[in-house]
């Protein structure tokens, strides 16, 4: 199957210079899939993202139409969209919010109507200003377009949304954090169980909590059918995702592909795609799902595109990121860097990761710096699995949050994979690549 | 005398009635005091505290939990360089040399005229252009050293004015609307709803749930 053929579910007016307007919006079949909703029950619309089996596509890959069912019986009180993408090198919401703005409150009105809650939040990255202002003018033409608000296109459907801007903090993806900071307070995680704010969210009322990419794929679904969506992929992996690639390629950039279907050789080498390795380098490593999921290497290129593939070979595809590491890269480097965001993003209530995250930031930095010693090697890996037990995947967990777990994946993929690599920095004093 | 003017303080209390609870309007609050002043004074932290029912401390301890909220000056333009990983491959760490080179000043710090603040920042979700560059959380490029001269020749001069607001500045499109579902409305209407599911949910028992 060629690799044009899927539909563009999500970036279909991507081409257009004013996609982000009202104007362009219902010129491409904009607000079709609401109205078509409000003309259905809620039970049916929520049947539909059900028949289409969506993955949320934040991270966690929680089927959407499960995490709704699980709130169909109690009557949902608030629905809030997760816009706080802050994984390292994922960057394909961003896109949707600033170049697609519609199409994110349309998958809202549509979500809000199936789950008939009463007021929606979009929770923003605070470093999105465009994103913002683009939503915030998305919104004012959708109140004034009837699409939003009181009695929605006449059919008494009600809801208001309002976007709240974040102010910088990773953990704030984190759906338990986010909440917090919607409340006003530090993005503290909460502790589990529950573990969905199903039954405990937003100042303790039953919410749910979806990712954007998410709901941009709802109006499409309810267009076309559920069964439509679910016959594209293959699995537990249907319809097409929005993968962000980014590192030593000659096209970075965002592509939607559909699922299972190509490869993450498809994605990396493919001319419409990545376009290979640049420059004259070979690859060395990929990260397949944002830095918090284990690496691959070469030998892993032929893994098909799809959640539970990337999960059965020991990593994940999280947030549909892909980062390439070229011959040239140092791998040291690269896991101290990552490892240095961990520890300044830890949000500090557990210790295992407020501390293990420093200290392994610094025993990184001096092995890049030539003041390793071949026992730091070992050192590491005690305390990766002080942070996560066994240093498996999926991992064990000793914190609130996943932020903990995620932070040995870069140290544990770079000593496994390049242990010889570690031990030139020590014997030598130094980076081989400086 | 209130420190917040008239306009910020009407702005506020609009932001203030769109929550469910008042003290979910604090960060938006901070970032509208940040506009008035560049950053978050302690006279703005207290106005705050009032206005949301908490107390100046709990402003204080939330505020600094967070990067963008700066409980210290800053300069007129806040430069943030990433170096995550996607950058990090892209060369800014070189980048980020040649800034503290070119500013005099280590990220972090700010430049004597205040009007440069340099940081250097974890991923701004905006990889395939690399090293990625914002300016008041304004996305200027990739750049390269020779660009990033340009770049702060621009913002002297008053170039990118139109794209780059003073910092604070986080969001120049004001919602026109308020609330307009009528709460009252709205929950009889919920009501009525969940008494019709209920009438048809033996018939239409749905698959896949808890």
């Amino acid at each position: 199957m060629a690799l044009t053929d899927a539909p563009k579910i999500v970036t279909s007016r991507l081409g257009y210079e004013d996609s982000h307007t009202l104007e362009r919006y219902l010129a491409t079949g904009g607000y079709t899939g609401l109205r078509k909703a409000l003309t259905m029950t809620p039970e049916a619309v929520a049947a539909e993202v059900d028949t289409a089996s969506l993955l949320g596509r934040g991270g966690a890959g929680f089927p959407a139409g499960r995490k709704w069912s699980m709130l169909r019986k109690n009557p949902v009180t608030y629905l809030v969209i997760n816009g706080d993408e802050s994984e390292p090198a994922t960057f394909k919401d961003h896109l949707l919010i600033e170049r697609d703005p519609h199409q994110i409150l349309e998958g809202v009105l549509i979500s809000a109507y199936a789950l008939q809650v009463t007021q929606a939040f979009i929770y923003l990255r605070g470093e999105f200003a465009l994103g913002l202002e683009r939503l915030e003018a998305a919104l004012n033409d959708a109140y004034a377009h009837g699409a939003v608000g009181a009695d929605i296109f006449g059919s008494g459907f009600s809801l208001d949304v309002v976007v709240h801007p974040g102010a910088g903090a990773y953990i704030c993806g984190e759906e338990t954090a986010l909440l917090e900071s919607l409340e006003g307070k530090r993005g503290f995680p909460r502790i589990k169980p529950p573990f969905f704010p199903a039954l405990n969210g937003l100042y303790g009322e039953p919410t749910v909590v979806n990712n954007v990419e998410t709901m941009a794929n709802i109006p499409w679904i309810i267009n076309n059918g559920g069964a439509a969506f679910a016959a594209l992929g293959q699995g537990r992996s249907t319809g097409t995702r929005l993968f962000a690639l980014a590192g030593h390629v000659r096209n970075p950039g965002t592509y939607e592909v559909e699922m299972v279907k190509h490869t993450f050789r498809d994605l990396i080498y493919a001319p419409v795609l990545g376009g290979g390795i640049r420059g004259s380098h070979t690859l060395k490593a990929f990260i397949p799902g944002g830095v918090s999921a284990p690496w691959f290497g070469p030998e892993h290129v032929d893994l098909p595109l799809g959640q539970d593939e990337v999960g059965q070979a020991g990593s994940m595809l999280g947030s549909g990121s892909v980062v390439v590491l070229d011959s040239a890269t140092c791998v040291v480097r690269a896991a101290w860097r990552i490892t240095k965001f961990f520890s300044r993003e830890s949000c500090g209530q557990c210790t295992p990761c407020r501390e293990g995250s420093g200290w392994l930031e610094r025993i990184m930095h001096r092995i890049e710096n030539g003041a390793g010693r071949e026992e730091d090697l070992d050192l590491l890996m005690d305390l990766c699995d002080n942070i996560s037990p066994g240093v498996s995947w999926p991992p064990e967990q000793t914190t609130i949050c996943v932020l903990g777990p995620s932070i040995p994946s870069s140290i544990a993929s770079g000593i496994r994979m390049f242990r010889d690599e570690f031990l030139v920095h020590v014997k030598d004093g130094g980076c081989p690549f400086d | 005398m209130s420190h917040l003017s008239v306009d910020i303080l009407t702005r506020a209390k609009a932001l203030l009635a769109l929550y469910p609870e008042p003290r979910s309007a604090l960060i938006p609050l901070c970032h509208l005091a940040q506009e008035q002043d560049g950053w978050l004074r302690p006279e703005a932290m207290s106005e705050i505290a009032e206005l949301v029912g908490v107390t100046a401390a709990e402003v204080q301890g939330t505020a600094t939990f967070y990067d963008m909220l700066h409980t210290e000056p800053v300069g007129t333009y806040v430069v943030s360089v990433c170096t995550n990983i996607a950058c990090l491959l892209g060369g800014a760490q070189e980048l980020l040399v040649h800034a503290e080179s070119a500013l005099g000043v280590r990220a972090g710090g700010t430049t004597h005229d205040r009007v440069f603040t340099l940081e250097e920042s974890e991923c701004l979700a905006d990889c395939d252009r690399t090293p990625c560059v914002q300016v008041n959380h304004r996305y200027v490029g990739a750049q390269t050293p020779e660009s990033f001269e340009r770049l702060l020749g621009d913002l002297r001069s008053g170039a990118l004015s139109d794209t780059v607001p003073p910092h604070g500045t986080l969001i120049r499109v004001r919602r026109k609307v308020g609330l307009v579902a009528d709460r009252t409305a709205v929950a009889a209407e919920r009501a009525a709803m969940a008494e019709a599911q209920a009438a048809r949910a033996p018939a239409s028992a749905s698959g896949g749930g808890a």
